[in-house]
């Protein structure tokens, strides 16, 4: 490939790619988007993912190796750093293209294992047991005994109109989004649509809101185009903060662009010449990618002043949230933008009308915005086509847990739980019993088996009590305590509440603290705590609904939401740990009392040193005793016995 | 545009914008709140307001929603009494259940929330720690175990103070109110005004007591124990204990201070006389030149110009506040020609301000004017203590000879009242002739801000009054950007000025104001002597004691070098 001047790139992706409606170029033309897309190459090209969960995986060390190996061996081959496909348990990918031949795609190519793959690929051979697929490239020569990419399970159930570039471009090059189609719908939009128009098409396609509240997105819009004011606001939320979520993050790492085309449509649509993408500065790499597309859209005159000279100008800023879950929550994410406390504030007034220092401002998630070049693209009735009768479209969820596979994946609206986990992501690990499916962030709902042919959609979910949240699923398998889980949200939303209404601050902790008396053995049961759990028990349920009914946020609203839906669905397993004071999962430690078999015991005595609470009676070479009134269930003795004699009930 | 909304099943008329609460206040239906406090923005956080609305899923808070056409408002349906109740219990769950000790026993909105909600049971078991209680200051005491955290103070404290020294600071159930650093109250912005006291529900804000110190001083009898009172306690105490704020009630207080133990009383507008003439010589000494004057008679006003504005330290009038004149003057003056020992004097000055303790703490190099402050809070609680029938007193006249002060001393109480006497005497005293008439309304009145354009000798004189000190601070900021016509500006810290100092009586409220500042007025109205140059003692005292206005020996006496900054 001709080594290309970048702004010679420029001048033809700007005005002969993105300008060109009708989709028909000349053969030079043509042959250079070819080259631009890489559909073909003159020498190997190595793709390597590294979005943050391939460097977690190890993609940063694979990518050093490969370049050494390629430097020693003064191989002529490119580089390219790419996001996640969305497969993230396969992580390092390691993709190969070699002239003439289709991409062929590794996973798992960790450190060790990356001169191997590169040594047999270079030669024409394959490394079947790292091989994950072949790309569907037409014209190319395909690779003999090797499946295509797509009919992998994990690929050939998903819809990727938002993934569609995750994991194969590089997040770094503008060239390569355009050439795929990039910021042709925001040149048809500023050149060509009134902006009350853009909001009426979003609002015909019915795109909701992808952050859990489920508005339609065109009439927020509309809504802020329609109030006066003075300088109006568009905020692209990318505080993604639900453990188990990381949809959003995955987008900006692998298609910055696709979310840089999508927020200057929608600022266009209310009127605003401002912009802002408010990240947590958690997000290191992310924060790198974006910064560096802003600053190649800028280059581009794809953001700026009077874009393609239509008079519409736009700058985008980031800013960077220092992480508190509650910031999510747009209001508060505008306090927090304001220099103060992250404390979120009463609606109405919603931040459509009075938002960000007082003026009409739309927040959408990173999500909502990714769907917006699509939808300009396609057509909303094309859109409108996905989905189910009342949520369109597709979704991004992402797949954590005990899950065979893990990682990320579009899917119309309305496919099922059971479709996701078994047919999408082989079931859960290790072959245990699915327990339940958690959806919806730490104040979401657990999902149990029975309830697994539910559609994943607005409402159907509200039919059983859930919410779709962001999207992240988090398969929970046999070995989960759901008390215990239960208690883990509940901790995590008491510490993360903004401490500002009493219900949320007081409510959340009051549950943790029955929560935790269910959980844990106190250091001497007398009657008074037994009374006071039993206490406790009898108003959880109470508590949790003054708590949703009277919290400012959505935070407090939903905070109760793990509490009743495991209330509602596991009750026997709380009676189990209540009435019995025993963890039928044996997660919850305080609860479980231990035994020592006498048969197997050697009296070796290690078990008895080890012992904190000199609760092991026993002489050397006999059996040992554990007195129960004195163990408190820390399980040492049972991690230190060599001759497995200590078992717990 | 009015709107019809539907309450409990009646119809009213509410305006678009309205709250709902106001509405409810309106048409006299109840509902309690916590957080929601006078003229501060409303943040709806306590949720203690919250009602039920047709049609919504939550329920919404009164003081922060706005009606709508389509509202169907229930305020005391089961649903809402239920979370109310459950909303009292969670705050109890970790408050500690010290009623019985605590100095808000009976003036506790949490106590009356509890009892208004029937609260009759723990149903949530405790989970209330020990906290550390701030203790660093000498005017303000901080309990955050006791805090609700309602935010009132610190909202107060921002909006209209406009210092913010505390705010939320952590989150989630570790949230508390705090200072910056986690650092006593003493060691940072604080101004001392004591408004966040008058805002918190409970215990967490409170004076830091005086009193066990004067009680002590009272029993000894190596000492000779006299107070000191600032022209609003008498007001106070006739509106503490149901009496009429008359002539009378001047010397009822006398009468109950020496019942008490205190063997003189002085009412410090005598002291504040003196400021008026020290002042006035002081302004018509550069006068007409340019020239700007800042009083200096609010302690909060000027920690705020030393802490935050040292440029402008050299505006600020040297004159010592009337608190310290009068300790001054009694220590070194009206006991010592009695044959009494300086050492020997305690001298107690009862305030409405929490200001005044650290003020008398940090003044005197070495040696006390000021022994100790109490507030009119402090002062109720001992004539309570004492078992004095201020209903059965015999009004006592005072017995000294430096009782007598002018009613332009006695408005020191109220904001602009400190201005309009001094006009007065400076009127006077470049004219030959009494100011006519001699009530300057421009002002009078509970504005935040009022300007009085006047000419003395056909030459403009332009003067401002500030209260609330965040209004003081925006002036402030005009005068840094250049503004400068204003030849004197009046400072009280807290709003309305010291008829609503931090040491007034809680729950101090618009109605309790204006009838406070119209007791002022009233006495300007009936007393004889109403401008400092006519004050007899006056003359004793400048002839006797002190010398000429602005003289070298009254510089000494009188005034404070305040270059040099306390550094704290």
């Amino acid at each position: 490939m001709p080594v290309q001047d970048i702004s010679d790139n420029k001048a033809f992706l700007t005005e002969k790619v993105i300008k060109n409606y009708s989709g028909i170029f000349d053969k030079s033309s043509l042959s250079r988007i070819a080259s631009i897309r890489r559909d073909t190459v003159d020498r190997p090209v190595i793709y390597i993912g590294t979005g943050t969960c391939g460097i977690i995986s190890g993609a940063k060390s694979t990518l050093d190796k490969v370049r050494k190996f390629i430097a020693e061996n003064k191989i002529e081959a490119s580089i390219i750093e790419v996001g996640c496909n969305g497969f993230c348990s396969a992580e390092p990918l390691l993709d190969i293209q070699l002239p003439g031949k289709t991409r062929l795609s590794f996973h798992n190519v960790t450190e060790d294992k990356a001169e191997d793959v590169l040594n047999s690929a270079l030669h024409h051979t394959v490394q079947a047991d790292l091989v994950l697929g072949q790309y569907r490239q037409a014209g190319l020569e395909e690779w003999p005994n090797v499946r295509l990419i797509d009919n992998l399970p994990w690929f050939s159930l998903q819809t990727r109109h938002i993934l569609k570039n995750a994991g194969i471009i590089s997040p770094a090059s503008i060239e390569e989004y355009i050439v795929r189609g990039g910021y042709k719908s925001l040149y048809k939009t500023v050149l060509n649509y009134p902006a009350d128009k853009i909001c009426e098409i979003i609002e015909q396609s019915e795109l909701k809101g992808r952050a859990g509240g489920g508005f339609l997105t065109g009439r927020k819009w509309k809504i802020a185009l329609d109030t006066a004011g003075d300088q109006k606001y568009m905020i692209c939320n990318a505080d993604e903060s639900d453990p188990g979520a990381f949809m959003d993050r995955a987008i900006i790492e692998s298609d910055p662009h696709r979310v840089i085309e999508g927020l200057a449509i929608a600022s266009y649509a209310i009127g605003a010449s401002q912009a802002i993408i408010y990240v947590r500065s958690d997000y290191e790499n992310p924060l790198k990618v974006l910064e560096y597309a802003i600053k190649q859209a800028r280059e581009y005159g794809l953001i700026g002043e009077d874009i393609f000279g239509s008079g519409f100008s736009l700058s985008i800023n980031i800013r960077r949230g220092a992480g508190a879950f509650v910031c999510g929550e747009e209001t508060a994410l505008i306090t927090s933008l304001e220099g103060q406390r992250g404390l979120p504030k009463s609606k109405p007034p919603f931040p459509a009308e009075k938002g960000l220092w007082g003026q009409p401002t739309v927040i959408n998630n990173v999500e909502t915005l990714a769907n917006i070049p699509g939808i300009l693209e396609n057509g909303p009735g094309w859109f409108k086509s996905m989905g189910t009768q009342s949520s369109k479209g597709t979704k991004l969820f992402s797949v954590a847990g005990k899950a065979a596979s893990t990682g990320f994946i579009e899917v119309p609206m309305g496919i099922s739980f059971s479709s996701i986990i078994y047919d999408i992501a082989g079931g859960v690990r290790d072959g245990n019993a699915l327990k339940a499916v958690q959806l919806g962030g730490p104040s979401g709902v657990c999902i149990p088996p029975a309830e697994l042919d539910t559609p994943l959609d607005f409402e159907a979910l509200s039919g059983i009590g859930a919410k779709l949240g962001l999207g992240g699923l988090v398969i929970l398998d046999d070995k989960t305590c759901m008390v215990n889980l239960t208690r883990y949200f509940i901790d995590f939303l008491q510490k993360e509440s903004c401490g500002k209404c009493i219900p949320c601050r007081e409510g959340t902790r009051k549950m943790l603290d029955i929560l935790n008396g269910i959980t844990k053995r106190p250091k001497e049961e007398s009657a008074h705590e037994t009374l006071e759990r039993f206490k406790g028990v009898v108003q959880l349920e109470n508590l949790a609904h003054v708590i949703s009914d009277t919290s400012l946020c959505g935070l407090g609203q939903n905070a109760p939401n793990p509490v009743l839906s495991s209330l509602k669905w596991f009750r026997e397993e709380f009676e189990e740990h209540i009435f019995d004071r025993r963890c039928p999962a044996g997660v919850c430690h305080d609860l479980r009392t231990f035994y020592i078999d006498v048969d197997p015991c050697t009296g070796c005595n290690i078990c008895q040193k080890k012992c904190p609470e000199n609760a092991i009676i026993g002489s050397v070479k006999m059996p040992h005793f554990i007195i129960e009134s004195k163990c408190t269930g820390c399980g040492i003795c049972f991690d230190v016995c060599k001759f497995s004699a200590i078992y717990f009930k | 545009m009015l709107l019809t909304i539907e309450i409990n099943g009646q119809q009213v008329s509410a305006k678009r914008g309205e709250t709902i609460l106001t509405v409810l206040n309106r048409i006299g239906v109840k509902v309690p709140t916590l957080c929601f406090f006078g003229s501060l923005s409303p943040t709806g956080s306590c949720r203690m307001c919250v009602v039920e609305v047709e049609g919504l899923t939550h329920l919404v808070p009164a003081c922060s929603h706005q009606v709508e056409e389509w509202m169907q408002i229930h305020t005391h349906s089961p649903r809402v009494l239920k979370a109310r109740k459950a909303l009292v219990e969670l705050l109890l769950a970790n408050h500690p259940d010290d009623c019985l000790y605590c100095d808000r026993n009976g003036s506790c909105e949490l106590q009356d929330l509890s009892e208004e909600l029937q609260v009759r049971e723990r149903r949530y078991p405790s989970s209330h720690k020990p906290v550390q209680i701030d203790k660093t200051c000498a005017s303000i005491q901080r309990d955050p175990g006791k805090c609700v955290l309602c935010g009132r103070c610190s909202r107060v404290c921002t909006e209209i103070i406009g210092i913010s020294a505390i705010d939320s600071v952590g989150r989630g159930s570790s949230t508390r109110i705090g200072t910056s650093y986690n650092k006593g109250l003493n060691y940072h912005a604080c101004v001392k005004c004591g408004q966040c006291i008058m805002s918190c529900p409970t215990a967490a804000l409170t004076e830091r007591k005086s009193l066990p110190r004067v009680i002590e001083a009272l029993g000894n009898p190596d000492l000779y124990p006299v107070v000191q009172f600032s022209p609003t306690v008498p007001g106070a105490i006739a509106e503490e204990f149901g009496l009429k704020s008359n002539k009378d009630i001047m010397n009822i207080l006398r009468s109950a201070l020496k019942k008490i133990g205190f063997r003189q009383s002085f009412d410090v507008s005598l002291a504040s006389d003196i400021t008026i003439m020290e002042e006035a010589a002081l302004f018509l000494e550069r006068w007409p030149r340019k020239t700007t004057l800042f009083t200096s008679c609010c302690p909060s006003w000027v920690r705020y110009i030393e802490v935050f504005r040292p440029e402008f330290v050299e505006y600020l009038s040297p004159v010592k506040s009337p608190q310290q004149i009068m300790g001054a003057l009694i220590k070194q003056y009206i006991t010592s020609s009695a044959g009494i020992k300086s050492e020997k004097v305690f001298v107690v000055s009862v305030m409405p301000c929490t200001s005044k303790k650290t003020e008398a703490d940090v003044e005197g190099n070495g040696t006390r004017s000021v022994d100790a402050v109490i507030t009119i809070r402090e002062l109720v609680k001992l004539i309570r203590l004492l078992g004095i029938d201020l209903n059965n007193l015999e009004p006592e006249p005072a017995e000294n000879a430096f009782s007598i002060s002018s009613s332009s001393g006695r408005l020191f109480g109220v904001s602009g009242g400190h201005l309009e006497g001094l006009m007065r005497s400076i009127h006077f005293l470049n004219t030959g002739q009494e100011l006519n008439p001699i009530k300057i309304n421009d002002l009078r009145g509970l504005k935040p801000k009022k300007e009085s354009r006047m000419r003395i000798n056909k030459l403009p004189v332009n003067v401002v009054a500030v209260n609330g000190l965040a209004n003081a601070i925006a002036l402030m900021d005009e005068i840094a950007a250049g503004r400068d016509d204003i030849h004197i500006v009046e400072v009280m810290a807290c709003p309305g000025g010291c008829i609503n100092g931090g040491g007034q009586k809680i729950g101090t409220d618009e109605k309790m104001l204006k009838s406070r500042m119209k007791a002022l007025y009233d006495i300007d109205e009936e007393e004889i002597v109403k401008v400092a140059h006519k004050n007899p003692t006056l003359n004793e005292l400048f002839d006797k004691f002190l010398s000429k206005p602005n003289s070298e020996r009254n510089r000494e006496v009188l005034h404070k070098d305040r270059s040099k900054i306390i550094s704290e």
